[in-house]
């Protein structure tokens, strides 16, 4: 029986060429919208650490003067002062923890005639790399001792290792960066959380790119004045350079914590570091935060607006494809009510002719699905040549790729639904008699 | 025109209609958001700016040694005004749109916190010497700096700078003082003051956030020497004919890499960055274009294919009111007729979901209430659209010879 459908929808849709295309082009430009933003949105909003993210948690304390403070309403902000993160970060509460700022230091470059270049880099403390899981190519992360002593040590990324050591083992060499030596102690493989999760409120972009392009340890930025990416002072500042002691915040606190019975142990050790700050004068709010990773990542609307209102605007656009196609399918339906009639007085059924306006409804999904995926490819072509800085990111992927027909399956058949109701609705006798 | 056997036959064909009236809504909603949208991005890609953004080019150099930093400064700035073509030349902390943004709060009494609801954010920015002829700065009302306020300037260990005078924008004038002139006012954070001498035209800020605010305008200039600028005068701004940027800035870049072969340099033509920091919404705003102008095609073409099928399958009737007297004319004023009403109702409907549109969009996006006058533009322009759309199955159905009246269907 689907096979005799089959033969009738596809003369049917072959009979109405201008008619077809464009009920299949409109789908597929619906459909080919929809998978292009979704992509992107999908790609924007997804788990950069998805083996972790559960267990890694953004500290927040409220530093700021009590003015403008309503209780319960007001957020901490997202970044700490040197003596909150390292508080938290001596207190060892966590498995791990680690505080992190961003910078950037002239590198100077190993072969005469060339010339130095700046890169992105990290300050942080020693658990950084086990924390997040950065891999390791050579070497491994610095420790606890560098990270009091304010050691000269360093890792590097991948991309930073090829540039200057051609991707060989360079454990042990030395860099010179801001017209000081390092000495490198790892060197990562390629890593570049998408988005690039640490970092989020501490300056600088989001996604794309290749990654940091080194660490190094907290102390040894500050001794070298290498200043954060970002300050926010919340009192009138005397010592700029001085950042250990300025009511400045800069550093973002993450923490490991891997069951619920840690989590709240923490909330508690958080809360109660605030009231008693608080009891000190050192605080006025007692407001503390502690949001896990993807929670964090909504807390700061990590997928730019313009993503999600593309989004919502494509859905709105499938929607008129559908309904035109809707009208489409029905006009032609209609003009065959006497095709109709006789199928039914030579004894089909209601649920043949159903059957058979659906299936026709099918193709043109599918056909519309099929040519969507090329549109998507093609919009999908054309935003990596965007400006934006997640250009890069978007491709399409294999679960994508079966949500496309899903979507053009789904947006077909309903779309064919109406339709296929009235043809079977439609009574014999009266388009009979007619002719 | 007689509407009442339009809407009669247009009951006969209830759910053809209801769709095509819904299609219509939606796209008039859609496109009456879509292109206030476009509207936004267009008015924040073309802020007024004001300084001679097509004349400038600009070197940042960093990276090298602190200690000699300030006195580069005289020695760089005279190599970049000997390069042939160059206008002026000066140092400057930050451009507008540079993404380089150093803020702070101000108030207009001595006794302000940075808390104080009633302090102003400002964005900083620090003159060396001659940076104001070299940027253009439009002045409106008192005086530029003088050599001696450059010379009195410095940075100590505090992140403000160690001076009293400065220049603020219209914009922030008349927020801190409006009616007043503000010349001469001052005003105040925590541990430093500020007086006004000059106000000058509206420039931008390194960042912007919302689009048409009067605070993407809230910058404030101080003077500052080389010697005590700290560092903090990183960026040469050169000023020649617009034909000449490309060369100067190269020229530039070169002679500042010879003299300090320690540091790192980073050139832009001025005009490039300003396109730069707006390529995200330029983006935006056409990919907003494209989506409008298909869904019009889209929609279009839904009413051609509904529209041809009604003549279609009304041929015979067509036939019949040719054949009882009906000309050419009424067979098409019918069909346009019937067109217009549908669109009628579809845009009605349509501006009322534009309207709810805008306002699920203005609470959970950045978005400003529309304008009231993109509803009826919307509305006309759906109403252009269907009329133009039913005009090729209009004359087909208008072609209809009264002989088809005879013939059995």
């Amino acid at each position: 029986m689907f096979g005799y459908y089959m033969d009738l929808a596809l003369r049917s849709l072959k009979r109405h060429k201008v008619l077809t295309t464009l009920m299949v082009l409109s789908l597929a430009l619906g459909i080919g919208a929809c998978i292009t933003t979704t992509t992107v949105l999908r790609l924007l909003s997804g788990d950069p650490l998805p083996q972790k993210s559960s267990q890694l948690f953004y500290a927040q304390v409220d530093p700021n003067a009590k003015e403008g403070y309503i209780a319960g309403q007001t957020e901490p902000p997202s970044t700490m002062t040197y003596v909150d993160a390292m508080f938290l970060l001596h207190a060892h509460r966590a498995k791990r923890q680690a505080a992190v700022a961003l910078t950037s230091g002239k590198i100077a470059p190993q072969r005469a005639n060339e010339r130095p270049f700046y890169s992105d880099g990290v300050q942080t403390t020693a658990d950084f790399f086990g924390l997040f899981g950065a891999p390791f190519e050579y070497g491994s992360g610095w420790t606890a001792a560098d990270d009091e002593g304010g050691s000269q040590v360093i890792v590097i990324a991948s991309f930073l290792n090829q540039k200057l050591f051609g991707g060989a083992n360079s454990v042990g060499k030395t860099i010179r960066m801001n017209d000081h030596d390092f000495r490198i102690v790892g060197v990562l493989k390629p890593w570049s959380p998408q988005p690039r999760f640490y970092a989020l409120d501490l300056g600088g972009h989001d996604y794309g790119g290749d990654g940091d392009a080194m660490f190094l340890p907290l102390k040894t930025a500050m001794d070298l004045k290498m200043g954060p990416q970002d300050i926010e002072c919340y009192d009138s500042v005397t010592d700029v350079n001085n950042l250990a002691a300025a009511p400045c915040m800069w550093l973002g606190v993450w923490v490991e914590l891997p069951d619920q019975a840690a989590v709240a142990d923490y909330r508690t050790f958080l809360a109660n570091y605030a009231r008693q700050q608080v009891a000190q004068g050192r605080f006025s709010r007692d407001e503390t935060a502690l949001l896990d990773l993807m929670g964090w990542l909504r807390d700061q609307q990590v997928v730019p607006d313009d993503v999600r209102l593309q989004a919502g605007l494509a859905y709105g656009f499938l929607l008129i494809c559908v309904l035109n196609t809707v009208g489409l399918l029905l006009a032609k339906c209609l003009r065959r009510s006497r095709e109709i009639g006789v199928r039914r007085a030579l004894g089909a059924t209601r649920g043949a002719i159903f059957g058979q306006f659906m299936v026709e409804a099918g193709i043109v999904g599918l056909v519309g699905g099929l040519l969507g995926l090329g549109f998507a490819e093609l919009g999908l072509f054309g935003i990596r040549h965007q400006p934006a800085e997640y250009a890069s990111l978007a491709h399409l992927d294999l679960s994508m790729f079966v949500f496309t027909f899903v979507v053009a399956l789904v947006a077909s058949l309903i779309a064919g639904l109406l339709p296929a109701w009235r043809a079977c609705a439609v009574a014999p006798a009266p388009q009979l008699k007619a002719s | 025109m007689e509407i009442r056997p339009i809407l009669a036959s247009l009951r006969k064909h209830r759910i053809p209609t209801v769709l095509i009236v819904l299609e219509i809504a939606l796209t008039c909603a859609v496109l009456c958001n879509a292109v206030f949208m476009i509207g936004q991005r267009v008015s924040a890609i073309r802020l007024p700016n004001a300084i001679d953004e097509h004349s400038l080019s600009t070197v940042g150099l960093s990276g090298t040694d602190e200690k000699t930093a300030g006195s580069d400064i005289p020695r760089n700035l005279a190599a970049l005004r000997g390069i042939p073509g160059v206008q002026a030349a000066g140092a400057v902390s930050t451009l507008p749109l540079s993404h380089n943004n150093w803020g702070w709060s101000f108030g207009t009494s001595p006794d302000v916190s940075v808390f104080n609801k009633k302090t102003v954010n400002f964005s900083l920015f620090f003159l060396g010497e001659g940076a104001d002829k070299a940027l253009g700065l439009r002045l409106l009302e008192g005086r530029f700096f003088n050599a001696d306020d450059y010379a009195d300037s410095s940075f100590g260990s505090a992140p403000l700078p160690e001076t009293h005078v400065t220049l603020v924008t219209h914009s922030i004038a008349e927020r801190m003082w409006p009616g007043q002139s503000a010349l001469g006012k001052t005003y105040y954070t925590t541990s430093h003051y500020y007086t006004v001498v000059g106000v000058i035209a509206d420039v931008l800020r390194p960042n912007i956030d919302g689009q048409g605010e009067a605070s993407n305008y809230f910058s404030a200039f101080y003077p500052m020497s080389a010697e005590g600028s700290k560092g903090n005068l990183r960026r040469y701004v050169l000023r020649s004919a617009p034909g000449d940027r490309d060369r100067v800035m190269r020229a530039a870049e070169q002679k500042l890499i010879e003299l300090n072969p320690n540091g790192v340099t980073k050139s832009a033509i001025y005009s490039d960055m300003r396109d730069q920091y707006f390529a995200d919404m330029r983006s935006m705003a056409w990919m907003l274009v494209l989506v409008c102008v298909v869904m019009l095609a889209v929609t279009a073409f839904g009413i051609v294919g509904l529209t041809s099928f009604w003549v279609g399958q009304r041929r015979q009737q067509i036939g019949i009111r040719r054949a009882v007297g009906a000309s050419r004319g009424h067979i098409m004023q019918y069909f346009q007729t019937e067109n217009f009403l549908l669109s009628g109702a579809g845009v009605v409907l349509g501006v009322a979901m534009a309207y709810g549109i805008n306002l699920y969009l203005m609470q959970h996006y950045e978005i400003t209430r529309m304008p009231w006058y993109y509803l009826p533009v919307s509305a006309v322009a759906l109403w252009g659209l269907g009329q133009l759309a039913v005009l090729g199955p209009a004359l087909r159905a208008a072609n209809v010879p009264p002989v088809v009246a005879t013939r059995s269907a």
